[in-house]
């Protein structure tokens, strides 16, 4: 079955979506931990998280965060960030209590794999990657490989990005696992397309900005995205 | 493995979409150093193009009974320092093949730098500047366009220097294929604090030789303004080695990085940086823009750490003092960035001082009439 990842910003509203969002079809939920200066990000997931930031939401409270999602849903939680906050908390220090809190892994955008290799985690490799890196990054990711579609920020797009096609094949030359494609993909039929290749699928931009609309309104949204990549729709 | 380590410092905190990229970069420096050819003809441009060797000037009458000299990098092209690492850069991105230049700008002075090089290398150029140091650097906004460049405004944050870097790297992993980033001060992702550090080496090198021509012995004192600290790391290349001159960075009271900073990443790179204790980036302020920035080159906070090089603040105030002291005892009018190393380098008990006169301060005129 193909696997869909839901982002969230963590806020105090969090709990509510992710259950939403699971109860919609949800696989597996990304939870934002909002950095000052998020260099993959595009605007709507920096404004995010300025929003985030400026209603208190540190290191201490995303974790709080992170266990009270860990409270109302059953699927992997898997914090996204950026190493400025893990220098600062420590990084093993961050890994360890992520992981009591109930995280399953965990994401660094701007830590490639090469930095910090002692630091378990999910990898990201993008069009630009090398054979060379993604074999590096497969051989060290933690449960699966997040494909980077565009060479760009997160961010909706129209269209699949064309790169995916050729990202997916060599990948799948070098490794087995599980390989999960994000970034630009925002409507159920890019989904769809993005699943004929990738093993499963990663919509962060357009689902915060669903979300700031309300539970219901995600939980429909992710209910058409769990439609069009052809797998039951929960009820 | 982890590459371009200063002490724990530097290294490369990117999203994956750049690590080729980087890779590339630094793959296409290391031919060009060993290439007789881009020395050749970057020499060439530094002294037809640039106006270098810059001189050195005596200051005697803003610092009386002492021998206090300024490397004036105000007078080469463009009015600042920044034109030495932009026309090495720009030799690099033809190298590389790429055919458009981004780059970030705070006090206007790289963005000028980058956009005249773009213009006398055929290339296509976007600056992204804060809407904060547009009004302030009104002028070098208008030199960026007449130049035939785009100022591509930063609407959100402090928007000022921070914000526009962020977005010139957005802007970066977005066109990397087509696109050299062509940063500006000696931070970001390895190898950029090395390049950056080599090609404004050239400050260093010239004064070291004019000072012994001059003297017949080297400064006691070498001062320097630091924001990312460019100029600084330029001028103090060359002589680290010289174990009894002192070296001496002049931070910003509102921007120390260095003297108020805690460990942290910004823009690529570990460093000293202002930041809370959850990592979170905090605001720098300054009322030089080109200090207007709560990080700071790698190898700066190395050195401090190793205790080569010491770090000290001046306020806006000082530096508006020594400033219009500069203008009226010599006739030179210093940009606002390094009229903070003037400031501290009055103060010095030391006779035999040297200090980077970084820019010119055209650009700041209304800014200081105005305070």
């Amino acid at each position: 079955m193909k696997k869909l990842a839901i982002y969230l910003m963590s806020g105090p509203e969090t709990p509510e979506l992710a259950e939403a969002a699971v109860e919609g079809g949800a696989d597996l939920v990304e939870l934002g931990f909002p950095f000052s200066d998020p260099l993959a990000d595009g605007p709507v997931i920096r404004r995010a998280a300025e929003r985030a930031l400026a209603r208190g939401m540190r290191t201490e409270a995303c974790l709080d965060c992170l266990a009270r999602v860990r409270a109302r849903v059953d699927v992997p939680l898997v914090p996204m960030t950026y190493a400025a906050l893990l220098e600062a908390y420590g990084y093993e220090h961050f890994a360890a209590d992520a992981q009591a809190a109930g995280a399953t892994s965990l994401i660094v955008a701007d830590l490639p794999v090469d930095e910090r290799p002692e630091l378990r985690r999910v990898h990201l490799v993008a069009p630009t990657s090398t054979d060379e890196r993604i074999a590096l990054a497969a051989e060290r990711t933690e449960g699966w490989l997040y494909l980077v579609t565009v060479t760009g920020t997160t961010g909706a797009r129209v269209g699949l990005s064309p790169s995916l096609t050729d990202l997916v094949e060599r990948a799948r030359r070098l490794t087995d696992v599980p390989l999960y494609a994000g970034f630009g993909i925002s409507t159920p039929e890019q989904a769809a397309a993005a699943v004929e290749l990738a093993d499963g699928v990663i919509v962060g931009t357009r689902a915060l900005e669903v979300a700031e609309t309300g539970a219901s309104a995600l939980r429909r949204y992710v209910r058409s995205l769990r439609s069009a990549i052809g797998a039951e729709v929960p009820a | 493995m982890t590459v371009g380590l200063y002490g724990t410092h530097g290294g490369r905190y990117v999203p994956e979409t750049l690590v080729p990229a980087l890779d590339e970069l630094a793959a296409g420096w290391c031919d060009a150093r060993v290439d007789p050819s881009f020395d050749a003809e970057l020499e060439k441009l530094r002294v037809a193009y640039g106006g270098r060797p810059t001189p050195l000037t005596r200051v005697e009458r803003f610092a009386p009974g002492r021998r206090l000299y300024l490397k004036r990098e105000d007078l080469l092209h463009t009015g600042a320092h920044k034109l030495n690492n932009a026309l090495g850069q720009a030799l690099l991105a033809r190298r590389l093949g790429k055919r458009r230049l981004v780059a970030e700008t705070g006090a206007g002075q790289h963005g000028v730098a980058v956009a005249t090089v773009a213009a006398r290398f055929g290339l296509e150029c976007s600056v992204y500047m804060g809407r904060e140091d547009m009004r302030r650097q009104r002028p070098n906004v208008e030199r960026i366009r007449l130049l035939g460049a785009e100022v591509r405004p930063v609407a959100f944050g402090t928007e000022t220097l921070k914000e526009a870097t962020s977005e010139a790297i957005r802007d970066w992993i977005g066109n990397v294929e087509t696109t050299h980033y062509l940063i500006g001060s000696c931070v970001g992702p390895h190898p950029y604090p090395e390049i950056v550090r080599e090609l404004q080496a050239v400050i260093g090198h010239e004064a070291r030789a004019q000072f012994l021509a001059a003297e017949a012995r080297l400064p006691e004192v070498v001062v320097a303004c630091v924001g990312g600290g460019s100029n600084a790391i330029g001028l103090f290349s060359a002589f680290l080695e010289d174990e009894d001159v002192r070296l001496v960075g002049v931070e910003a009271a509102g921007a120390a990085s260095l003297a108020r900073g805690r460990a942290g990443v910004l823009h690529g790179a570990r460093s000293s940086v202002l930041a809370d204790g959850d990592g979170q980036i905090l605001d720098a302020r300054s009322l030089a823009a080109g200090l207007d920035y709560p990080g700071v080159g790698p190898e700066h906070a190395f050195l401090r750490d190793s205790g080569r090089a010491e770090y000290v603040i001046a306020s806006d105030a000082d530096a508006l003092a020594a400033f219009r002291r500069l203008a009226r005892s010599e006739g030179i009018i210093p940009a606002l960035e390094p009229a903070h190393a003037l400031a501290r380098a009055l103060e010095l008990d030391d006779e035999l001082v040297l200090v980077c006169l970084s820019g010119r301060g055209d650009k700041d005129l209304a800014e200081v009439l105005a305070s």
